[in-house]
């Protein structure tokens, strides 16, 4: 599923350059629930930026579901994100003036899907996540866990096969927390791949693979 | 699709109302500005061209005076008159002369009478080439010819307010008007286009008059057009008639009183000047509304376009192309742009309809009015500059990485 080899990338901090990854070499198969810890600056969030296409890297080679990814135009990259990978971020991430079905149903719109019909999916995802009653609400009037499962409802709506999640619980309580990974559970236990970046130990623990980052390099990496 | 669109931009326009609305209110007052400038511009020159419609605009007139230079022995203060022969001079020998006419008028103290009803009017006698000194419209009948002045015939035409006065019942023409006594038969009516006392005029061959009322061969004033002459022609028209006078009444052809001489043309061309700087004025100042319109689209769709980065973020996240992106805004800006200038257009087009209907015939603004092609093609401009405002700024933004324009700043 994602295979990266001597990825190395360099952020400039100002005038100092940093090293955020180095000449990382990993693979995710197919299914597997991984879950990338750090501590803060480790290079951990970068590393799943890389993997959605959402960054780029200076060297090293990234190749996702048999396709190789430095060499990507545009389009292509977009069609990627939204056909092949669900994000879930920290801050959720919903387009503020959009109803939570609204915003469940936006990867579709760009599938080129009718209005109707996308939120009608839309929906059944909500459903999904348990907010079928609260699809007409504002992100404004929901409540953290709330939100965060209207983007995981987004992030499934295009059955990726690829689901990536920075800090998905950094912003929530004990018990919300619980609720989310349940979720990613589910989806994993379905088949879809699924890598976590968090620092909480807790998350980490739920998962099967923990991988280790610091100063952008692989400390540990083992399957639990 | 494109439905899915316009109702995505629909939904961002309703969410950033005020600036929505401020951005319309902008180019709205931008273009309304501009074409109310344009016709009020128009009008202006229509009003002042109304004044000059009333008598043709290449006319010469030559009005006696009293001489302020002693010239050849003779003192200044002399008053100069002139005659026929001056008349017959000035048209065999002024070589710019196209039509030329004479005027005389009789006494002001005529009274005019047809049956019971009595008045006064303004009483011209003339030749028959008067008809295109005065925008003279003659609409029944005919003008005074030269039969009438070779025939000392008593003849008149009048304008179309002596006729409804002397003539309610309308049947002027082959009627006889008597001034003071005398009975004129009526050949001609007309109206004028220009002033509307010219239609309280009442015109006699100049021979007649000159033998009723016993002034022999005096006139009183030339007037003559010089035709497609260029001004230089028509100065030097001026200038060959002063020095016809000259000879003939021994005054200085420098002396600018003995004889007056009015050139129509001095006062066009003045205006005429007046009006191209009038023209590049309003230009520079529509000009300035219309850059100044399409600046504040430009710098209303910047702001949106910071404001909405991480909305691009998410968008990128999820699957839209830069392209989609670019689309976006640029149409958002499009549908801005595109409302706000035909709201200006409707208003300023409105208020100048109100104002065409409600200002009367007036020297200083007529009919004030805007060439259609020139309101359209710079309302288009607008819109295409508001929607290219758009596109460079969205342009950018969707270029950003979308791990740049998603990180909070």
């Amino acid at each position: 599923m994602i295979k990266l080899s001597n990825i190395c990338k360099t952020y400039l901090m100002g005038d100092n350059p940093v090293r955020a990854l180095d000449a990382i070499s990993l693979t995710v198969d197919k299914g597997e629930f991984v879950a990338v810890q750090g501590s803060s600056g480790s290079g951990k969030s970068t590393l799943l930026n890389i993997m959605g296409i959402l960054d780029s890297f200076d060297s090293g080679s990234y190749t996702l579901d048999d396709t190789p990814m430095d060499n990507l135009t545009q389009r292509q990259a977009a069609q990627y994100r939204n056909r092949f990978i669900g994000f879930v971020f920290q801050s959720f991430n919903l387009i503020h003036h959009k109803s939570a079905v609204e915003n469940v149903a936006l990867p579709l719109y760009y599938q080129g899907i009718k209005r109707r019909k996308r939120n009608a999916i839309a929906m059944e995802y909500l459903e999904r996540v348990g907010l079928a009653a609260r699809a007409d609400h504002k992100p404004s009037e929901l409540s953290g866990g709330q939100s965060q499962r209207v983007a995981i409802a987004r992030a499934l709506i295009t059955q990726p096969s690829l689901l990536l999640a920075d800090e998905p619980t950094g912003a929530l309580d004990t018990q919300t927390s619980e609720q989310i990974l349940d979720l990613f559970k589910g989806v994993n236990a379905d088949g879809m791949t699924v890598v976590v970046v968090t620092h909480e130990t807790e998350v980490a623990e739920q998962t099967r693979r923990v991988i280790n980052l610091r100063d952008g390099q692989l400390l540990s990496d083992q399957r639990l | 699709m494109l439905i899915d669109t316009l109702q995505e931009i629909l939904q961002s326009l309703r969410t950033h109302k005020t600036r929505t609305v401020l951005a319309v209110v902008t180019v709205a007052w931008g273009v309304f500005m501009l074409v109310v400038l344009l016709g009020a511009g128009r009008g202006l020159q229509n009003g002042v061209e109304l004044q000059f419609k009333d008598d043709a605009v290449n006319s010469i007139s030559v009005y006696r005076g009293r001489t302020t230079i002693a010239y050849h022995g003779n003192p200044r203060g002399r008053s100069i008159q002139f005659d026929n022969t001056d008349f017959d001079q000035v048209r065999d020998n002024v070589d710019a002369v196209e039509y030329i006419t004479a005027r005389y008028y009789p006494d002001s103290e005529l009274t005019v009478s047809a049956g019971s009803i009595s008045a006064s009017f303004d009483i011209r006698a003339v030749h028959p080439e008067h008809l295109y000194l005065e925008k003279t419209q003659i609409t029944d009948g005919r003008f005074i010819n030269d039969r009438d002045l070779a025939d000392k015939r008593k003849v008149s035409v009048i304008g179309k307010r002596v006729m409804q006065v002397m003539f309610p019942g309308g049947d002027a023409l082959g009627n006889y008007l008597h001034i003071n006594d005398i009975a004129y038969r009526v050949v001609g009516v007309f109206t004028d286009a220009g002033r509307r006392g010219e239609e309280e005029t009442i015109y006699l061959p100049i021979s007649t008059a000159q033998l009723v009322y016993g002034a022999a061969e005096e006139i009183h004033q030339m007037r003559f057009t010089v035709g497609e002459a260029s001004y230089a022609e028509s100065q030097q028209a001026e200038q060959q008639t002063r020095q016809l006078l000259s000879d003939r009444y021994h005054f200085s052809p420098d002396d600018q009183r003995a004889v007056r001489i009015y050139n129509n043309l001095d006062s066009y061309k003045k205006i005429t000047d007046l009006f191209f700087w009038v023209r590049v004025f309003v230009a520079l100042v529509g000009a300035g509304t219309v850059l100044t319109g399409i600046l504040a689209v430009s710098n209303i769709m910047v702001i949106s376009v910071a404001e909405r980065r991480r909305e691009i973020g998410i968008r990128k996240a999820l699957g839209a192309t830069s392209g989609s992106i670019t689309r976006l805004v640029v149409v958002e800006s499009l549908i801005i742009t595109g409302v706000a200038g035909y709201l200006g257009l409707i208003a300023s087009l409105g208020l100048l309809e109100i104002l065409k209907s409600t200002i009367a015939e007036n020297e200083y603004m007529y009919q004030p009015d805007v060439n259609t092609a020139v309101v359209i093609s710079v309302t288009l401009l607008v819109v295409v500059a508001g929607a290219l405002s758009g596109y460079l700024p969205a342009r950018r933004a969707a270029l950003i990485k979308p791990v740049e324009a998603l990180q909070p700043r």
